[in-house]
């Protein structure tokens, strides 16, 4: 499982803890997570994202 | 061929420079910046004591780092004093610097608060990584500590500090904190949240005189009360920086004006961020910044782009009370409609046929976020 950071805010995407509060389910890949879902914390895009060296 | 100049290395100016390169991976690029020119997120500014972060582990990446990544020159610790228009030239501290197209990222200065008093020059600011250093530094060994301001930033540093082991008084003009974006009753929901966790409010009054007082200061506000307090710290809100465009002799409101191409009176100038006021809207939030940046790099890509603002929830990190605000669009009426939940607050803006206009949602009403979003009114169609 891996981290992914948002470039704008610092946010963590944690493959492992999912976020089951915006419906995405623990374990959830990152590929899987739909396009359309934005940084809970400020909103940029999927695409903004950059993976986090673990 | 002279390159596209950025003048600006925040989030306005490196968010362009990103989106031009996934569109053109070879036109000369140049950004200038007036300090490190490193890239940091300054959103986590106001989050990152409750963390023990440094101002280097907040450092994302350093300018030569963003230079090789960026495809870019970058100059940093550049002034720049003056546009020659005419000449399409930069004055500055790096000599001149011609550009073919110019893109104003500036962002803007905190407002310093009119303060009476021997220590009023005290009083400290956090609007970039270097002043969060200071900031950080001045802390330590503090017991007490008074923030201007219960606005957004003020908000978020005063839930920041709570980690820290200090007396926190928030002092404001409004009768409740976010005055401008929150109804009252969902300002004061914050306003006890914030009191549950320990935080001092002083609202309707702001603060008139700040005097050395022993190791610290006396504050004295306007209707009289007064208190000591180790630190003082200003978060009043924001003035574009718009000097250096007026100097130029561009049309500069509030903010620097461009139209929806982010296109300033002078058709090789652009400008973004804080500093710019787009048609009217005068927005210092990333969502808006993001796509400004998205739109002006198309447009110096070579396809000529509006910029559209759908409804931006803005989030407010204030973990002792999560809060998401959808402010209405500019000009719109409507009423505010409250609902109490055991563990949060809906507030909901109508107009006269029921329509939504905009939210606020603390605590569990955040649940709607996602729902909600989709059903706002865009901003700039």
């Amino acid at each position: 499982m891996r981290k992914w950071l948002c470039v704008v805010c610092g946010f963590i995407y944690d493959e492992a803890a999912g976020m089951p509060s915006e419906g995405i389910a623990p374990g959830t890949r990152w590929e899987d997570v739909p396009a359309s879902w934005a940084c809970p914390e400020c909103g940029v895009s999927k695409a903004d994202f950059e993976m986090v060296q673990i | 061929m002279a390159p596209i100049t950025i003048i600006g290395s925040g989030l306005a100016g490196y968010t362009v420079a990103r989106e031009l390169r996934k569109l053109d991976k070879d036109i000369p690029l140049r950004i200038i910046s007036r300090d490190h020119g490193g890239f940091y997120s300054k959103p986590m500014l106001s989050n990152a004591l409750a963390g023990n972060k440094s101002a280097e582990q907040l450092l994302m990446k350093s300018a030569a780092q963003m230079a090789a990544e960026l495809n870019a020159e970058i100059l940093s610790n550049t002034g720049i004093n003056a546009i020659d228009r005419q000449a399409h030239q930069l004055h500055g501290s790096a000599g001149v610097l011609a550009y073919s197209k110019l893109v104003l990222a500036l962002g803007a200065d905190p407002f310093t608060p009119e303060l009476a008093g021997d220590a009023a020059d005290e009083v400290l600011s956090v609007n970039d990584l270097d002043d969060y250093r200071r900031f950080r530094a001045a802390l330590a060994g503090k017991h007490n500590i008074t923030i201007l301001g219960a606005g957004l930033i003020g908000c978020e540093f005063a839930n920041d500090l709570l980690g820290q082991n200090l007396q926190i008084q928030l002092v404001d003009l409004a009768e409740s904190p976010l005055s401008r974006l929150l109804p009252p009753a969902a300002g004061a929901y914050l306003q006890q949240q914030l009191e549950k966790q320990g935080v001092t409010f002083h609202l309707g009054s702001t603060t008139q005189h700040v005097q050395r007082h022993g190791n610290g200061y006396r504050l004295t506000l306007h209707n009289g009360v007064q208190f000591d307090t180790d630190l003082v710290l200003s978060a009043i809100g924001l003035r574009p920086r718009v000097t250096l465009a007026q100097q130029a002799g561009l049309a500069v409101q509030r903010g620097i004006s461009v139209n929806r191409q982010l296109q300033t009176s002078d058709a090789d100038i652009y400008a973004l961020g804080d500093c710019a006021e787009v048609t009217g809207y005068l927005l210092p939030f990333v969502m808006p910044i993001m796509q400004a940046a998205r739109a002006l790099a198309a447009t110096l890509a070579g396809n000529t782009t509006d910029v559209r603002y759908p409804a931006m929830p803005v989030a407010v990190k204030t973990p002792a009370c999560p809060t998401t605000i959808c402010p209405p669009p500019a000009g719109s009426i409507g009423q505010w409609q409250i609902e109490i939940q055991e563990n949060g607050l809906k507030a909901l803006c109508v107009d006269d046929t029921g329509k939504p206009l905009g939210f606020a949602l603390m605590g569990s009403a955040n649940a709607e976020k996602q729902l909600l979003a989709t059903q706002m009114p865009a901003w700039l169609v």
